[in-house]
């Protein structure tokens, strides 16, 4: 299945022996969404909202078409609970900056956890700044997971909190959140706290159900989702996004303009203002289309019997130690890990010699970093398509690169 | 591009000059956080108002530390505080094979000896602020 899966993607016609395992960083781009906004560009390029021409017409349908998709995808109620996004960071900028800065106030507080990437944290961070509110950050145990400590998390929520920001998959420990369990407890302690869920890792990976899961809000990216770059999405529940103020004003979001006042338009296009990326839009439909081909259920087990190789072979070399989970059933294919006498820059750039793309540094998570008392650390995460042969290259790239340098 | 050849594997496993030199003035201390590499560099200037001694401590990849070590060398070799001033990026990058050689993603390493010796000899009132940028 998964060697068929490699032929999805344009790029293994050129470099056939490229070992690519950045995919938590972007994934790779399958044909079918090149094609659909090469599509756009070629067909009907132009621009939507009230074009009474054809081309327009088509250029409008093709766009809410994606969110119907999308929105079928992570089991929202309504398409227009779907607002299109640059990136996840703009979709959490957006909550924390409309959401936010409506109803946190100064004493009130924000909760976060400490495997957050800082698209999840520093929006928060600011807007705390910016209230007097104060942050409060759950604490991970030994395994990578959160604490789940009934004493730490009355410390951790309160009556105090207004919003809760957590990840359902990170991007560094692989760690997969069982986010359902987390919201209930979350409003448990205190009904009146709402979630923002950053899907950005656990969308491309599991099947995600927004609805089922109680969050509130759902951030996540195209580019990770085998989409285009340069468009991402946020959910929100319908009542929330009416009572949110507009993130930008400008073209496209509004009913009516006046001199000196003006009535915004309803849900979706209150939060789209000017042009949108339409064919980002379109691409990401693509995806979510390739997504629902190749089979949530089987993209999972494909990352589990990944996972299941992947650890056991990195556990074989001396010195090595991943984060996280060993149970491969219990994570993400998002590997980081750290080799004795091998720094992360070098063995990127080591393995890069062979070909193998990997990345090192603090991918975007330096509180989680600091925390494991880690500067930084090399991530090697898969794709759909990751194959064995991929991982066994890695691992004599890791060998080659400790014969290279210990010693 | 062989970044990793013998020369630098062998200054990043020996590293010259290396350890806390102890001074008054001349010593700098400089990091990047974005990987964690620290480096430290001491001189001391003698009578002749020349380089007398230099070292260099921290830890890092291969290139900062070979970069560091290679640059101490650099500097007992040129002594003379006009010729050391002449040091730049390039001169840097040069000893470690050139920009062919040093993806631009491993330039913060290369150069993290280099800003700190800069400090050092700030601090140490050798070199007046002329950044040759």
């Amino acid at each position: 299945m998964v060697r068929e899966n490699k032929k999805y993607f344009p790029i293994f016609e050129t470099q056939q022996d490229l070992v690519y395992l950045d995919s938590a960083a972007s994934a790779l781009r399958p044909k079918a969404v090149i094609d659909k906004e090469k599509e756009y560009y070629e067909e009907y390029p132009v621009n939507i909202h009230r074009g009474v021409y054809r081309l327009a017409e088509r250029a409008g349908e093709e766009y809410e078409f994606a969110r119907k998709k999308l929105a079928e995808f992570i089991k929202a109620k309504i398409p227009e609970e779907i607002v299109w996004t640059r990136n996840a960071t703009e979709a959490i900028n957006l909550a924390a900056g409309t959401w936010g800065e409506k109803y946190v106030k100064n004493g009130d507080e924000i909760a976060l956890t400490i495997m957050e990437h800082h698209a999840n944290l520093v929006p928060w961070q600011q807007l705390a700044i910016r209230k007097g509110a104060k942050l409060k950050y759950l604490d991970i145990n030994e395994e990578g997971k959160p604490e789940m400590n009934q004493k730490n998390w009355n410390k951790w929520i309160s009556k105090k909190t207004k919003i809760a920001a957590i990840t359902q998959a990170s991007n560094v420990l692989g760690t997969i959140n069982d986010v359902k369990a987390m919201i209930q407890l979350i409003k448990q302690i205190n009904p009146r706290v709402k979630v923002l869920v950053d899907g950005a890792q656990a969308v491309p990976r599991m099947k995600v159900d927004v609805d089922d899961m109680g969050a509130d809000f759902y951030a996540a990216t195209g580019h990770k989702m085998y989409g285009p770059n340069g468009v991402g999405w946020l959910w929100a529940r319908k009542e929330l996004l009416e009572e949110m103020p507009p993130y930008q004003t400008g073209g496209g979001m509004i009913e009516e303009v006046k001199k000196y006042q003006t009535i915004f338009a309803g849900l979706p296009d209150k939060f789209e203002a000017g042009t949108v990326n339409i064919p980002g839009v379109l691409g990401l439909g693509a995806a979510v289309k390739f997504l629902n081909g190749l089979g949530m259920t089987n993209i999972r087990k494909h990352e589990i019997e990944i996972n299941r190789y992947a650890l056991k072979r990195l556990k074989e070399i001396r010195g090595l130690k991943v984060l996280g989970s060993g149970e491969p059933e219990e994570r993400t294919g998002i590997y980081s890990f750290w080799v004795d006498g091998v720094h992360p820059h070098d063995l990127a750039q080591i393995l890069s010699g062979e070909n193998i793309a990997v990345r090192a540094g603090h991918h975007c998570a330096q509180p989680l970093h600091d925390r494991l008392g880690l500067v930084a650390t090399t991530r090697a995460s898969i794709g759909v398509y990751t194959s064995r042969a991929d991982v066994d290259k890695l691992i004599n790239g890791i060998d080659k690169a400790i014969k290279l340098l210990r010693g | 591009m062989d970044l990793y050849r013998e020369l630098l594997l062998d200054h990043y496993k020996n590293p010259r000059n290396f350890g806390k030199l102890k001074t008054g003035k001349g010593t700098a201390f400089e990091s990047n956080p974005s990987c964690g590499d620290k480096i430290g560099v001491a001189i001391k200037v003698n009578k002749k108002g020349e380089i007398g001694k230099i070292s260099f401590w921290g830890e890092g990849c291969v290139v900062s530390m070979a970069a560091a070590s290679m640059l101490t060398e650099e500097v007992m070799k040129r002594k003379k505080l006009e010729n050391i001033k002449k040091i730049n990026e390039e001169t840097v990058l040069e000893m470690l094979g050139g920009k062919k050689n040093v993806p631009p993603a491993r330039f913060r390493c290369a150069l993290l000896g280099f800003n700190t010796l800069r400090s050092a000899l700030m601090t140490g009132l050798v070199l007046v602020k002329e950044h040759p940028h």
